[in-house]
């Protein structure tokens, strides 16, 4: 199968792969370049367990054309800890008990990211909606908007 | 074995539209087709056309590129009156991706954009040239060829213009029904009043005994019983995983009442 | 946040207060692997050469298959190898033979017919998933539509279509005798004569899918030594490897399996289809195989939590006291049995709920339909039966004219009462969850009820076993010619002495001497409620309780309580329900350990080392 050159940044690092023509994003992260981190939940773009973010935006990668991110910056949940520190985010959903099967959990860092990002000071309201097309079959999503809201306000509280 | 075609421009994209093809726009359901194998293509055509992304004002109207995603529209201040509607699609990573052109053609139960577009009495500009009102591209548009290269709607007075979506999942979920309702005002009255309804049939759909119904009266609750009455005459709702036909044809007067005459929230 | 209130107040005596966990707030041990994306699911183990394996499945809920066409489909680009029924080496199974309980009634491939919509029956494996897809397209499947049924007690009538070919009857067949399972306690037409109204209700479940957010799938792969690894979603790692074992006749120490990160499960992820699908996929290809459900199959072929169908007849006092309570209930298991059949057992070990009532029945029926098969889902075999119990408490409560928290508080088990399954209750609790309940609800019940308490006014006259009337309505194949009613005969051919715990009941006998359990090592402890019983080991899984057996003439005596039946016989279960003599044998012995190839020597009981 005649297979096209792709460059795109991952994470802050050039990267470079061939993909099949139609191959989604997703397929092309996990299989080609090997982050695991963006999950396939169902291919059809209604449980955001791949959303990923592309030049900073939110997208799910299983309804993207992986040709389409030629040249941009995709970010996933594996480049979200700064070296060793985790981010904010991570430690806010550790101590919130905010995962139970993880399955969901780094589409929903990725959303929670996209929303921190552009509006650090979010209401339970902007955050519920910003989660609204990530789904999450086991934790409950009160944990979750609790981890978020946590994480903004940097009031995460540690166990010792 | 599937290829992928893109084109600087719409109407070279629009010229290479043709058998077992499709034009792929922000791909939310067209990748869907993509991923679970369907048959029916092995041509994707797209487009790099930066036309496609553009809102910009013409006199009274605002012209809309096909290409415009949900979320551009929520966030522009020459679209606020269409804000709710393109808010109401999807979550906000749909957003970021699903188009106004796209919605033109998205099948039941989506189309809630589209909704709105026809309350609005949008006209829909072809990548040829030609320009047709949105109704009857919503009734062709199972034949409808070619690719819209924009739509253009009139910008409706303050108030004058209102949609309300009703879904079971909140704040995101597919639509028991869609509602939209352009209600220009003469010395008091109702005048050239438009309702339409979207996931109650194959696409959004006018309802024009309730239009009529409603043109000559005051927004109360007397005046617009016998447009409650007629609410669904003409539509055949279909039954779906969300309600049935039934039930969405059984409560749509309320919603439209609802719409009509925003109760005030306690 | 989300703050648990500990009643301590409750049972104070009966708890030991030095605890270090509970109550405190603990990181999950595997959260850094969540929060980091590192947990490693199945399908985030990355092989090189990775194949991808599709199913052809049914558009209909029933047809015979009159022929298969591939040709097409092995033409295509990509395709490795279409896999037939007929690649299949053991093409027939049931989940729980396992443990011995039913038989087999599944093909993995079908070969003759469909008795469900989405059924598989054939595979292809391809390069790339997108090729797959393609050629599964491709393939012609000649079907001849067959009459369906999608109602359990539609497919009780004497005209209903097969639908599983092994239960000729649309019924799993219990203890090789009846075609439910049976619960008798008491006299419930003496219950029913005495009561002052009698009030009866009707409740539905419809199937629930688990939803995972991860779907079910699995990746083979051959391994060293002519092993295969295969990495899966399992829920039952060792459930799913004795399966793969048993259908892919291979020996078990052939396979090694990895597990334990699961994206949600839920029940819905023990059936163990991927795997064997995978890992014959490696057998047959050398390559590493990949099985993965997508979303649409996870809805329509992962198998759901059934639904039920409950009556529920209840004698009820002026003053609220139930008297008798009768059910007749019908789960539906889909095409094949699964887990099903078990959790019928569980469902019946529930009756009549929380409730101190003297005369009891059931029959609860597995019926096979044309839907996808059902399986395990949290609160297996319990939730809908509570559901019907709840709804008909604030039923009976609303007809007899009394608040439905005092009616509960008021037919309450409390400790000391004997069940329906003869067993005296302990540890009892439903009063104080209702007043405490009641109270952070702000409800208001009568000083009487605030005061009641579990632990005082059971036992005595509550603990004593009524006269049980009996019956054999019901035997397999009686159904179908319509003679019989479904509920609880309230006549009864036969009785048992009250005051009798009932008869000695003993499971399967493990077929090898060095399973049998060790007692201390599965944590049973012999309760002081039965002073009279001495210490024993408890059977192995004993998934079958059977009913009460009636075919004693009325003179006999009931064999001695909780006696072996025979010195060879493994020891009783230390708790045993009602009972029936002969110990359920399958008609062809499946046999363990490594003279059959295909069957795990390590699956059920305990190894004494
Ligand atoms: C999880 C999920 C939730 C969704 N929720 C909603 C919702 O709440 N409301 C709603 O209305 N929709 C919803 N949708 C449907 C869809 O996202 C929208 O309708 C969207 O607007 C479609 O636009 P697109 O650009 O993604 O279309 P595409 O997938 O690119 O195309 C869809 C179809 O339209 C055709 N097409 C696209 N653009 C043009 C054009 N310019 N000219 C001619 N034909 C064209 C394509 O050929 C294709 O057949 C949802 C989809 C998903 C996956
Ligand atoms: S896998 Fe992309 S949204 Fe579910
Ligand atoms: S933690 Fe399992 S789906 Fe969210």
């Amino acid at each position: 199968m005649e297979k096209t050159a792709l460059n795109f940044t991952l994470n802050g690092a050039e990267t470079g792969v061939f993909v099949d023509a139609g191959a989604n994003l997703l397929d092309v992260l996990r299989r080609g370049v090997g982050d695991q981190t963006p999950k396939y939940g169902c291919g059809q773009g209604s449980c955001g367990a791949c959303s990923v973010l592309i030049d900073g935006e939110l997208h799910l990668s299983c309804l993207t054309l992986a040709e389409t991110v030629a040249g941009k910056s995709v970010e996933t949940t594996a480049g979200l800890a700064g070296g060793p520190e985790l981010h904010a985010l991570q430690k806010a959903f550790i101590d919130g008990f905010a995962a139970q099967c993880g399955y969901c959990t780094p589409g929903m860092l990725m959303a929670a990211r996209a929303l921190l990002d552009s509006n650090p000071n979010p209401s339970r309201d902007d955050v519920a909606e910003a989660i609204s097309g990530n789904i999450c079959r086991c934790t409950g999503y009160e944990p979750i908007i609790d981890a978020i809201l946590a994480a903004a306000s940097g009031s995460g509280r540690r166990f010792g | 074995m599937l290829s992928v075609e893109t084109f600087e421009t719409i109407e070279e994209a629009a010229g290479a539209v043709g058998e077992r093809s499709r034009f792929m726009a922000g791909g939310t359901l067209l990748m869907v087709a993509v991923n679970y194998g369907n048959q029916g293509f092995d041509r994707i055509v797209r487009t790099s056309d930066r036309r496609l992304g553009e809102i910009s004002n013409a006199g009274d109207r605002v012209h809309i590129g096909a290409g415009v995603t949900m979320a551009k529209v929520a966030a522009s201040r020459d679209l606020a009156f269409l804000a709710p509607a393109a808010r109401s699609v999807g979550g906000p990573a749909i957003r970021n991706r699903a188009t106004v052109g796209g919605n033109l053609f998205a099948p039941h139960p989506y189309g809630d954009f589209a909704t709105a577009l026809l309350a609005l009495d949008a006209t829909v500009h072809w990548a040829d040239g030609r320009e047709e009102p949105i109704e009857t591209v919503l009734q062709n548009r199972g034949q409808s060829i070619g690719l819209a290269a924009a739509v253009s709607v009139p910008r409706p007075q303050a108030d004058e213009f209102r949609f309300l979506k009703v879904a079971r999942v909140k704040p995101k979920g597919a639509s028991v029904m869609a509602l939209a309702a352009w209600l220009p005002k003469s010395a008091g009255r109702l005048e050239n009043t438009r309702i339409a309804f979207g996931a109650m049939g194959a696409t959004a759909a006018r309802v024009k005994a309730c239009e009529a119904a409603l043109n000559g009266t005051n927004l109360d609750e007397r005046g617009i019983e016998p447009a409650l009455q007629a609410a669904t005459e003409g539509l055949s709702p279909q039954d779906d995983a969300l309600a049935s036909g039934w039930y969405r044809r059984e409560v749509a007067p309320i919603h439209l009442k609802r719409l009509l005459i925003p109760e005030r929230r306690l | 946040m989300t703050t648990i209130e500990f009643r301590k107040d409750l049972f104070a005596d009966e708890r030991v207060d030095d605890l270090k966990q509970i109550g405190k707030p603990t990181v999950r041990q595997d959260i850094l692997g969540h929060v980091t994306g590192r947990s490693p699911y199945y399908d985030d183990h990355l092989f090189d050469g990775l194949l991808h394996m599709r199913c052809v499945r049914s558009p209909h809920h029933h047809a015979r298959i009159r022929s298969i066409d591939t040709s097409a489909a092995e033409r295509m680009p990509g395709v490795r190898r279409i896999v037939m029924p007929s690649d299949v080496p053991h093409n027939i199974n049931t989940l729980l033979s396992l443990i011995n309980f039913g038989r087999d009634d599944e093909p993995l491939l079908s070969h003759t017919k469909v008795s469900y919509r989405g059924e598989p029956v054939c595979a292809v494996i391809a390069d790339t998933e997108r090729q797959a897809r393609a050629a599964i397209a491709a393939v012609r499947v000649d079907w001849e539509v067959l009459p369906h049924v999608l109602d359990v007690e539609e497919a009780l009538e004497p005209d209903a279509p097969v639908v599983n070919e092994e239960y000729p009857n649309n019924t799993f067949d219990y203890h090789e005798r009846y075609d439910h399972q049976k619960l008798r306690f008491g006299d419930i037409g003496a219950g029913f004569a005495q009561a002052d109204r009698v009030i009866e209700g009707r409740y539905q479940m419809s199937p629930i899918e688990q939803a995972p957010l991860e779907t079910c799938g699995a990746i083979a792969a051959p391994e060293t030594n002519d092993r295969f690894v295969c990495y899966t979603s399992t829920q039952a790692l060792f459930f799913s490897l004795g399966t793969t074992a048993k259908l892919l006749d291979i020996a078990s120490s052939r396979l090694h399996f990895v597990g334990g990160t699961v994206g949600g499960g839920f029940g819905g992820k023990v059936d163990s289809i991927v795997e064997p699908m995978a890992t014959l996929g490696a057998v047959l290809t050398g390559r590493p195989v990949k099985f993965m459900w997508d979303r649409p199959e996870e809805m329509q072929v992962g198998a759901p939590r059934g639904g039920e169908r409950w009556y529920i007849k209840d004698g009820v006092m002026n003053d609220g006291r139930i008297v008798a309570r009768s059910f007749t209930g019908f789960f539906d298991c889909g095409a094949y049995t699964r887990l099903s059949s078990y959790a019928i057992i569980k469902a019946t070990g529930h009756l009549p709920g929380p409730y101190t009532i003297p005369n009891v029945a059931s029959n609860v029926y597995c019926v096979y339909t044309n839907r996808t098969p059902a399986t395990a889902m949290r609160g297996f075999g319990i939730t809908g039966v509570d559901f019907a119990i709840e709804s008909h408490m604030d039923k009976v409560a609303e007809a007899v004219g009394m608040d439905p928290v005092e009616l509960r508080i008021l037919n309450a088990y409390r400790d000391g009462d004997m069940k329906a399954h003869r067993r005296l209750a302990k540890n009892t609790a439903l009063i104080e969850c209702c007043q405490v309940a009641a109270d952070k609800a702000g409800w208001r019940i009568g000083p009487q009820f605030a005061a009641a308490s579990s632990l005082s006014d059971g036992g005595g006259d509550r603990a004593l076993i009524g006269e049980t009337v009996t019956d054999q309505e019901g035997r397999i194949g009686e159904r179908r010619q319509r003679r019989i009613p479904f509920a609880p005969s309230e006549r009864g051919t036969g009785r048992i002495a009250a005051g009798t715990a009932g008869e000695a009941v003993s499971a399967a006998r493990p077929q090898r001497d060095d399973m049998q359990p060790e007692p201390e090592r599965i944590g049973h402890k012999v309760s002081a409620a039965d002073p009279e019983r001495p210490a024993q080991p408890a059977a192995p899984p004993a998934p079958a309780a059977p009913p009460p057996q009636a075919p004693q003439p009325a003179q006999a005596t009931p064999p001695p309580v909780y006696e072996p039946q025979a010195p060879a016989e493994p020891p009783a279960p230390q708790s045993p329900p009602p009972a029936q003599p002969e110990p359920y044998r399958p008609s062809e012995p499946f046999q363990r350990g490594v003279k059959r190839p295909g069957a795990s020597r390590f699956i059920s009981g305990t190894r004494r080392r």
